[in-house]
């Protein structure tokens, strides 16, 4: 089948690309355009490293088709630091060793930030189930849990 | 909080470790939070190729034909790997250090002995195109009867899983059909103690379920030499493995990897990692091998499973004096690791306690399951976990607190462990005492007044006469009772016999299950004095230790 042209924006820059028709948006930004933060743990909607954001709104990349992202804006980790400036959930999944061997990171950042950016106080409750669809083998959850609540804190304390 | 307690150990070190209990960054951090550690997938290539494998839907058949036709002219197939193509199709991954036989194709080619084995590769442009064309492999099979269980695998008579070990058991070092511990009389101490109890303890199988699969891409690189960006947990065990399979020098094989994304064992096979390589060299372009995550936790290798059967002797004040640990590890179809696990196992027998008397047997043992490998303390977490369960046991016949009763029999400086080493450094018995000061479990002044560092040695250094195996190969010369006989485990096995009877563990008729424990109730600090410390051990004189040396790891060859 033909390959269709889609064009959005990643991180900031506006991106135009020729995907195949069934091509998942986690291909097209990995092996498409070259980032390769977000992940692929199972294809199939399980693990949730693949987690990007679809205009604000966290997305399953290996279950979003490239097409339907056509005029959106798509944000991965890569795009969280502001130059060398950590975002408040990077510098808090550092303190908090919230990452052993990385690989749920990128995803568990970005279902971490569409939390904050709707709920800014969330409970350890709504964090929980902010990172329910991401599976994490490595941590036991509990230093990620604590690593968003502490950055919610911290930018609470900021905005204050 | 923290604590060091450097008194225990205060001979071992001098240095001043000043680390413990400071925050420290790990160097890794920074790239796991900005996305930009890359792992073995995070590699761009132009003209990527993709590979995937047919995979056998049967436990055990014999292969008639493979018909690969319409799968190379299939849409964007490139090439369609079979076992022939392999220059080296049989392996095992401690062939590296001299341990076991080749006993595993890369490709199957006469015969698959578990459900998954692959059969033949099938590089594509694209993923789907190669998934396609596994579809349009034609496959057909004579199934054989299968064995799933360790202990029907070993009967005689069994179907023979692995033509490598007829006997469906891995032969140590070409000799022994399974790993023996002994020390003391166990039998004789049974007689005499006052309580024998018996349990059968079965590990499920684990799969290590790592959030990133096994996978590999290996690319031409300059120089005759090939690139390969891999998941492996041991990156030059896997180069080394990649090498002898491929039949290539390792020095053209460039690895790069460390960033493994999740591994807990499961990435030390090199599962994926020559067929790629096997890939770039037949097509000249990178390949790209990744598993699914159905084939991950269906294919990929998992924590074997392992039974342990444990018969102990105790007297009515607590002391046991006899062990003997029947253990079996269902390696699955081939070795891979589990034959270390298994030696791993009996250095694990006693546990953390002085025992007089110990018999150990650990079979490793082939069936038609997924083969096993590595898993977080593989070999010792089942045994270990088999022998605490036992204790509490063991401490609710004879009615004493499970904590005082591991600190009685806990190992103390200079103790003889059934291996023939002196225990140094032991601090089970101080462990003890912090967790129960910590969950405020009351301890007997007896028990809160013990140490590792005074009470062992002295006639628990010695080495007791020990019973020896029919051939009389176990124990010191001198307390060899019976002439050496051929028997099994002792005698070099004949090529293609009919395998003799391993001695197989049967279940008691009437196995009751165990009672459910009591809770403890809390005592009052004197309520349960504990006896002397020094379990009595047969007083043979204490000969120059000389066991040690006798004591066989994977690392040295048996003379
Ligand atoms: S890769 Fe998308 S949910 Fe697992
Ligand atoms: S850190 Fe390894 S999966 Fe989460």
């Amino acid at each position: 089948m033909a390959r269709m042209p889609v064009q959005f924006r990643l991180n900031g820059s506006d991106r135009a690309v020729f995907v195949e028709p069934a091509e998942t948006l986690l291909g097209t930004i990995r092996r498409g355009l070259g980032d390769f933060a977000p992940k692929f743990g199972c294809g199939q909607g399980t693990c949730g490293v693949c987690t990007v954001l679809v205009d604000g709104e966290p997305r399953l990349g290996c279950l979003t088709l490239s097409v339907t992202c056509e005029g959106r804006s798509i944000e991965t980790a890569s795009g969280l630091a502001d130059g060398p400036t950590l975002h408040p959930l990077q510098a808090a999944f550092m303190e908090h060793f919230a990452a052993q061997c990385g690989f749920c990171t990128p995803g568990m950042l970005m279902a971490a930030k569409a939390l904050l950016d709707r709920n800014p106080n969330p409970t350890r409750v709504e964090v929980v189930e902010a990172i329910a669809g991401n599976v994490c083998r490595c941590t036991g959850y509990e230093p990620i849990i604590n690593a968003i609540l502490a950055a919610a804190q911290q930018r609470g304390a900021r905005r204050a | 909080m923290l604590e060091f307690r450097k008194d225990l150990f205060a001979d071992e070190r001098d240095d001043n470790l000043n680390v413990i209990g400071k925050g420290e960054q790990r160097q890794d951090m920074l790239g796991h939070v900005t996305g930009r550690t890359r792992f073995f997938d995070d590699h761009g290539f132009d003209g990527l190729l993709h590979l995937k494998v047919v995979r056998s839907p049967h436990h055990h058949a014999r292969i008639r034909s493979i018909d690969v036709t319409a799968a190379e002219r299939a849409p964007g197939v490139k090439r369609v790997i079979r076992g022939q193509d392999v220059p080296l199709n049989k392996n095992t991954l401690l062939s590296l250090i001299d341990f076991g036989k080749d006993d595993e194709p890369t490709l199957a080619v006469d015969k698959v002995r578990y459900k998954g084995e692959p059969i033949v590769a099938i590089i594509a442009d694209s993923e789907a195109e190669a998934l396609a064309a596994v579809k349009l492999v034609r496959v057909s099979y004579d199934p054989l009867p299968t064995v799933f269980d360790v202990q029907e695998a070993l009967k005689p008579g069994a179907v023979v899983v692995n033509e490598t070990y007829p006997g469906n058991y891995f032969e140590y070092h070409d000799k022994y059909d399974h790993q023996k511990l002994r020390f003391g009389d166990v039998e004789a101490a049974f007689r005499t103690a006052d309580h024998v109890l018996e349990e059968r303890y079965q590990m499920s199988p684990i799969e290590h379920a790592s959030t990133e699969t096994n996978g590999t891409i290996a690319a031409p690189e300059t120089n005759n030499r090939y690139v390969v960006h891999s998941c492996a947990q041991g990156l030059f065990f896997s180069l080394g493995t990649t090498a002898k399979i491929l039949a290539l020098e390792s020095n053209r094989l460039h690895f790069i990897g460390g960033t493994v994304g999740g591994g807990f064992g499961g990435k030390v096979d090199s599962l994926t990692e020559p067929l790629a390589v096997l890939g770039a060299i037949l097509t000249g372009r990178p390949v790209r091998y990744v598993l699914g995550r159905e084939e991950e936790m269906q294919f990929a290798s998992p924590r074997g499973a392992e039974r342990h059967v444990i018969k102990d002797g105790v007297m009515r004040d607590g002391r046991i004096v006899a062990r003997q640990i029947t253990s079996y590890f269902d390696a699955g179809a081939y070795t891979r690791l589990t034959s270390y696990g298994v030696v791993k196992c009996v250095a694990h027998m006693p546990g953390p306690y002085t025992i007089p008397n110990v018999r150990g047997d650990a079979y490793c043992v082939f069936t038609n399951r997924v083969p096993a490998t590595a898993m977080r303390g593989f070999g010792v977490t089942g045994v270990d976990f088999s022998i605490e369960v036992q204790m509490d046991k063991l401490a609710h016949l004879v009615g004493i607190d499970p904590m005082e009763f591991r600190i009685l029999n806990a190992y103390r400086d200079g103790d003889m462990k059934a291996h023939r080493r002196v225990a140094h450094n032991t601090a089970l018995i101080e462990c003890v005492q912090v967790v129960a000061e910590k969950v405020n479990w009351p301890l007997s002044e007896t028990a809160r007044r013990a140490s590792s560092l005074s009470g062992g040695g002295g006639p628990r250094a010695a080495i007791p006469p020990t019973v020896t195996d029919e051939s009389g190969r176990i124990g010191r010369p001198e307390t060899r009772q019976a002439p050496p006989q051929l028997t099994p485990g002792a005698a070099p096995l004949p090529a293609h016999q009919p395998r003799p009877a391993v001695p197989v563990y049967q279940p008691p008729p009437a196995h009751q299950p165990a009672a459910a424990l009591p809770n403890y109730p809390a005592q009052p600090a004197d309520a349960a004095p504990l006896p002397a410390p020094a379990p009595p051990v047969p007083n043979a004189p204490a000969p120059p230790q000389h066991g040690a040396a006798r004591f066989s790891s994977v690392f040295t060859r048996r003379r």
